[in-house]
């Protein structure tokens, strides 16, 4: 069965620092990941990884090589065409980095908001359902203040999903959680994108959640390989059927 | 279907950011609207004293029962008037339009407050009192009265140690008291008011004035008011003069006269200078406060909205999120900052004697310069968002 690639790339390097100082990150990398796909991206610290996800998030001006995501070249994109790519992607960020004066509910909704096409109603009921979704829905009216470490992390979960993104990107998510609320969070996120057909691309040390995965890179010193012995029965297994 | 044209409706659809980060931290709130409060209460105050100056300097002027006025060329205001030869009155009754010319004679004077028996300077107008020279009721019914010699009409709204006077007149008993050496006979009130160069002023006959000042010449006028001819035109009148008279005379409209008056309070002396620099501090102090604590809430919301920036939203939404917060205390601000010098200027105009009184312009006014003074704070805050880098998120 062919699927259209989510992210297709291509002789990519990225450098840090300018003059003698000029590092390079990021050596010819070449990555096709499918729609639909989960995608775990490990590697010790420094060795590029959040750099190579900023990248594919349209956060960060590309250098060189080849870098399609969802079918947009993001090489030599314009700061105003990145955020309108990143209108199509959902983020989940090691804190939950949600905003402290927004309510779940309002904080859910601004994921709709940036997209402009529907109305306040409508905004408002998808978000709720969202969030009743990923089991908060006696807290939609509640600040994160009010709310736990999981609680948090769940609530931007669904911020990241509420508007059916294409492509979810993900670093340490379950980082500043214990693990049975890291499970949960992961759980959701796979199940919600699932759901949606979302690709996902997930940076993570930890060990505990890499059974979520269809396929495990690796990256070191900016070399991207292909994780091996970790889950040879994915390969082959159209997401939705296996885990 | 929809209600709302287009922007507007995307309005409405937005949730209020600005509005809810600032109500999300009350302590930071009230030190803002704190410190517009302040900045407007300064301006309010200021700009009040500096509209009082030209009112209560007009007053008199603006109560003249005359179309055109005659002063000496090296006349600088209503205290240095200079004087004039009352020939050019006389002369001026020759140009058509004009029906009827009076002089009045101008000074200061030193008298003894009835009430403290101290000195204290008062100004002395003395006319012709079959004349109506005032459009003020209670000298046009009192005025007849002057004609006994040495009785004078008293400010009620003079400024000083006058309660103790200003009552026993109102009972209707005449007082005396001495001035350089002589009696007069104060017989009873008008309103006028205090001014910035006179604390008050009597009213009495031109001979009397004479009497009071036996040096002044007869024939050397402070003062020339011209009444014209129903339905001629004020400004031709005036011009026909200045061509007839000779140039030991300044010809002036009635509004012109009240210009000239402002003029000098505006330009010599230093009063309306000190008033705008201070208005011009308390906009910068405002300014000042407001950017602070508009830069300290777009510091603490950096990560927030770095985040916002990486979910697709443009700077330009951010930048709007910091003039949102701009406006939102401009107006908040502004309801205690307009509050507040409304007792001001009653405290201010009882022990001044100023007429001080809030003005729908005026208040505008302060409005627009707490709008501008919190836009310019949102702009330079602004500067800071530069920070918000959802590259750095990850």
């Amino acid at each position: 069965m062919a699927r259209k690639a989510a992210i297709s790339i291509a002789g990519l390097d990225h450098h840090f620092g300018s003059g003698s100082l000029r590092r390079q990150v990021l050596h010819d990398i070449t990555l096709q990941v499918a729609a639909g796909e989960i995608v775990l991206l490990t590697g010790p610290s420094g060795s590029g990884k959040t750099t190579l996800l900023t990248l594919i998030g349209a956060l960060r001006h590309g250098e060189g090589g080849s870098l399609q995501v969802l079918g947009h070249e993001l090489i030599g994109c314009s700061d105003r065409q990145l955020s309108e790519v990143r209108r199509d992607h959902g983020y989940i960020f090691q804190a939950h980095n949600l905003h402290r004066s927004l309510t779940a509910l309002q904080n859910v909704r601004m994921a709709l908001e940036v997209r402009g096409h529907l109305d306040r109603t409508a905004m408002d009921d998808r978000a709720a359902s969202m969030l009743e979704q990923v089991g908060l829905a006696p807290q939609i009216h509640s600040y994160p203040d009010q709310l736990s470490g999981g609680q948090k992390q769940r609530v931007a979960v669904a911020r990241a999903l509420v508007h059916s993104p294409p492509l979810v990107l993900a670093d340490e998510p379950t980082a500043a959680l214990d693990s049975r609320s890291g499970r949960e969070v992961v759980t959701l996120m796979q199940q919600l994108a699932r759901e949606q057909n979302s690709t996902i691309l997930l940076v993570t040390h930890d060990n505990r959640i890499l059974d979520i995965a269809d396929r495990v890179l690796s990256l070191e010193d900016g070399h991207l390989r292909e994780a091996t012995g970790i889950r040879d029965a994915s390969h082959g297994t159209a997401p939705g059927n296996g885990v | 279907m929809r209600p709302w044209p287009g922007p507007l409706h995307r309005l409405r659809q937005r949730t209020p950011l600005g509005w809810l980060q600032l109500r999300h931290d009350r302590g930071r709130l009230l030190v803002a609207l704190a410190g517009i409060a302040f900045a407007d209460v300064l301006m309010f105050t200021q700009l009040g004293f500096q509209a009082s100056i030209y009112d209560a300097n007009t007053r008199f002027h603006r109560a003249l029962n005359a179309d055109i006025v005659l002063i000496s060329p090296k006349a600088q205001n209503l205290q240095n008037l200079s004087t004039f030869p009352r020939r050019r009155l006389l002369q001026a009754m020759d140009v058509p339009g004009v029906n009827e010319g009076h002089g009045l004679y101008v000074n200061t004077l030193t008298w003894k407050n009835p009430d403290t028996r101290r000195d204290a300077t008062v100004q002395l107008f003395g006319f012709d009192p079959d004349a109506r020279l005032f459009n003020i009721p209670e000298v046009n019914a009192q005025q007849q009265t002057l004609k006994q010699a040495d009785t004078v009409l008293f400010d009620r709204g003079a400024r000083g140690p006058y309660r103790a006077t200003i009552a026993a007149l109102e009972r209707g008993e005449t007082l005396t008291t001495e001035a350089e050496r002589r009696t007069l006979r104060i017989s009873g009130l008008f309103p006028l008011g205090a001014s910035f160069g006179s604390d008050g002023t009597l009213m009495a006959s031109d001979l009397t004035f004479l009497r009071q000042f036996p040096r002044r010449n007869v024939g050397s006028l402070s003062l020339g008011l011209i009444q014209l001819q129903p339905g001629a035109d004020a400004d031709l009148v005036a011009a026909r003069l200045r061509r007839h008279l000779d140039a030991d005379v300044k010809v002036l409209t009635k509004s012109g006269y009240v210009a000239f008056e402002q003029a000098y309070w505006r330009r010599a002396s230093p009063v309306g200078v000190i008033f705008g620099m201070g208005t011009v501090m308390a906009f910068v102090v405002g300014v000042v406060i407001v950017y602070q604590v508009l830069s300290t809430d777009v510091a603490s919301h950096l990560g927030e909205y770095a985040t916002f920036r990486a979910m697709g939203f443009r700077n330009r939404y951010l930048l709007g999120v910091v003039f949102e917060q701009a406006l939102v205390l401009a107006s908040l601000g502004f309801v205690p900052g307009f509050v507040l010098p409304l007792g001001i200027y009653a405290l201010a105009s009882k022990a001044t004697f100023l007429p001080i009184a809030m003005t729908g312009e005026r208040a505008i006014k302060v409005f627009l310069l707490t709008v501008l003074m919190c836009g310019a704070s949102g702009a330079i805050a602004t500067r800071r968002l530069q920070a918000a880098d959802p590259a750095e998120l990850f």
